[in-house]
């Protein structure tokens, strides 16, 4: 327990010192969010949104940033540049157990998740008058859900990629899909039906967020969906996991 | 009393042998090396000495215990310093230590080793603004953090300046002092020559000897050969007699003497009591290299 402590405290250490990725992971979406929020227009309510407001309506979908910058691009670059240096393989040689740190990035990554969703929720509330989540509960089950499931596509990356430069060009098409469905490239009511669709099942399952976050309860199946992708994403990666 | 004990060790990866039959014992305290070409099989045989690989075939034992079974309990007696690890860019030599040394139930004093290791000064020195030497270090380091018994350095000084290399040397000569037995992997004949006491040299997979470094060179090469330029004329029976003595030619001004054993000293005797001196008295020896070269057939490459 002392080294699993002493790992995670190292481990947050070298994080805090990451600023640009820390950045990117936990302030990218309320920065995008302020500049956003900038434009009057933005603020308004509209009908297309249901009598909300744009920046309302394309918060959740900011959220998504977040998920997708932490799950599927920055722990499987962490991990497969650990492999890639032979740090794992380093700790495989002492009484410390690689899996630990593993965990640990996992602790990590959600914590950062965490500490962007509160950001992003208190500025937009503080900010721009958008209501925190709702339906806290059936939020806090979409982002937990959905958080794990990314982190365990996220955690195939890792597992599958001999390098770090591998690992990104893997992460690249699933953020790309990640970002696309969650409707950071083009808000969601800009989308076919069809594709706005689709967007519920893909990690993290934006649709759960969006309804919990406007009070409605998320669709069962939308959170069984992704319950199923974190367990089947997390064995695939627990099987093909190399340490070195 | 050996603490580790290596039969008939085989390990393959697919088609390729890696290790074809490697046997040796290392005892308690001294400076093992274990020498040989890129790809001979020395790293595959150390990383099944410390549990890092499982042989396809004989017994490794080590400190009594067997690197698979009881590898938790080896990890606590066994430092392993391997090529090409390395450390997080932004992480602080302090931390580093202070991190490895929090996996060990009985560490050494993190601040302690970092004084000792020279890397006082780079205490709070991020990983990637350390220079080569320094890293190997700090690596060295790593692996002492957990007070072992045994430290078995892979490669340790390979990339590093002749001068970095040598306060390395000594670096390993002072924890040998301190009692930790210690297994060397190296291709470079000098550090084999200045820091085993007993060395394997391991060629496509095998032993091909196993000795002191001194026994490994008059073994395979126990001629040495005297030149000198003698002060007066002299009679080359007053050395031919001389039972030390195979040969006596003569290159221009100059004697030149095989011979074996104290030659040396039987030479300078007999000229001493006739009154000659030897100007210019040269001993060629042959080196470890030379005693590679005649047990593999070929040379290390540096």
């Amino acid at each position: 327990m002392h080294a699993f402590g002493q790992i995670l405290k190292t481990e947050a250490k070298l994080h805090l010192r990451d600023i640009p990725t820390l950045l990117l992971t936990v302030a990218l979406p309320t920065l995008i969010l302020v500049v956003l929020g900038l434009i009057p227009a933005l603020r308004e309510p509209s009908p297309e949104f249901g009598e909300q407001s744009f920046v309302t309506y394309f918060t959740p979908s900011l959220l998504v940033v977040t998920l997708a910058m932490v799950g599927v691009n920055a722990l499987p670059t962490v991990l497969a540049t650990y492999r890639e240096r032979g740090i794992l393989r380093r700790l495989a040689t002492t009484p410390a157990s690689p899996l630990a740190l593993l965990v640990a990035q996992l602790v990590l990554a959600l914590a950062g998740i965490l500490a962007s969703a509160v950001l992003l929720a208190v500025v937009a509330r503080l900010a721009f008058g958008v209501p925190l989540p709702q339906h806290p509960l059936g939020f806090a089950a979409a982002l937990v859900l959905g958080t794990a499931a990314l982190l365990a596509l996220g955690l195939l990356v890792a597992a599958v990629a001999p390098t770090a430069k591998s690992a990104q060009a893997l992460a690249v098409p699933v953020f790309m899909v990640v970002m696309f469905f969650g409707g950071v490239y083009l808000p969601r009511f800009l989308l076919p039906d069809f594709l706005a669709e689709v967007g519920a099942y893909t990690p993290p399952g934006v649709q759960a967020l969006l309804d919990a976050w406007t009070g409605t309860a998320p669709h069962p199946l939308h959170l069984v969906i992704m319950a199923v992708i974190a367990v089947a994403a997390g064995a695939g990666a627990a099987r093909l996991f190399r340490w070195q | 009393m050996p603490v580790i004990e290596v039969s008939n060790l085989h390990k393959r990866y697919g088609e390729t042998v890696a290790v074809d039959d490697v046997s040796f014992d290392v005892a308690a305290g001294e400076i093992f090396g274990v020498l040989g070409p890129n790809g001979a099989g020395k790293t595959t045989t150390v990383e099944c000495v410390a549990g890092l690989r499982v042989p396809d075939g004989g017994e490794v034992s080590v400190l009594g215990l067997d690197p698979r079974r009881d590898a938790a309990r080896l990890r606590q007696l066994v430092g392993v310093q391997l090529q090409e690890s390395q450390l997080p860019d932004r992480l602080r030599v302090a931390e580093a230590l202070d991190l490895y040394a929090s996996f060990y139930r009985e560490p050494a004093d993190p601040a302690r080793l970092i004084d000792e290791l020279g890397l006082g000064a780079k205490r709070n020195t991020p990983y990637d603004k350390l220079s080569g030497g320094q890293k190997q270090r700090l690596s060295i380091a790593l692996a002492l953090v957990g007070n072992p018994k045994i430290a078995i350095l892979d490669e340790l000084t390979t990339g590093l300046d002749p001068q970095a290399r040598r306060d390395t040397w000594s670096l390993i000569e002072r924890v040998r002092d301190s009692g930790v037995t210690i297994v060397l992997v190296t291709h470079f004949m000098e550090e084999a020559e200045r820091l085993c006491d007993r060395l394997a040299v391991i060629d496509s997979g095998r032993v091909v000897a196993l000795d002191s470094p001194a026994g490994l060179v008059s073994a395979v090469a126990p001629e040495q050969r005297i030149r000198f330029r003698p002060s007066t004329p002299l009679d080359d029976r007053l050395l031919t007699e001389l039972p030390q003595v195979t040969a006596v030619t003569r290159s221009g001004a100059q004697v030149v003497v095989t011979g074996t054993g104290d030659v040396l000293h039987a030479v300078t005797s007999v000229l001493a009591r006739n009154q000659i001196i030897a100007a210019d008295l040269r001993l060629e020896q042959a080196t470890l290299d030379d005693a590679f070269v005649e047990l593999t057939g070929h040379r290390l490459t540096d």
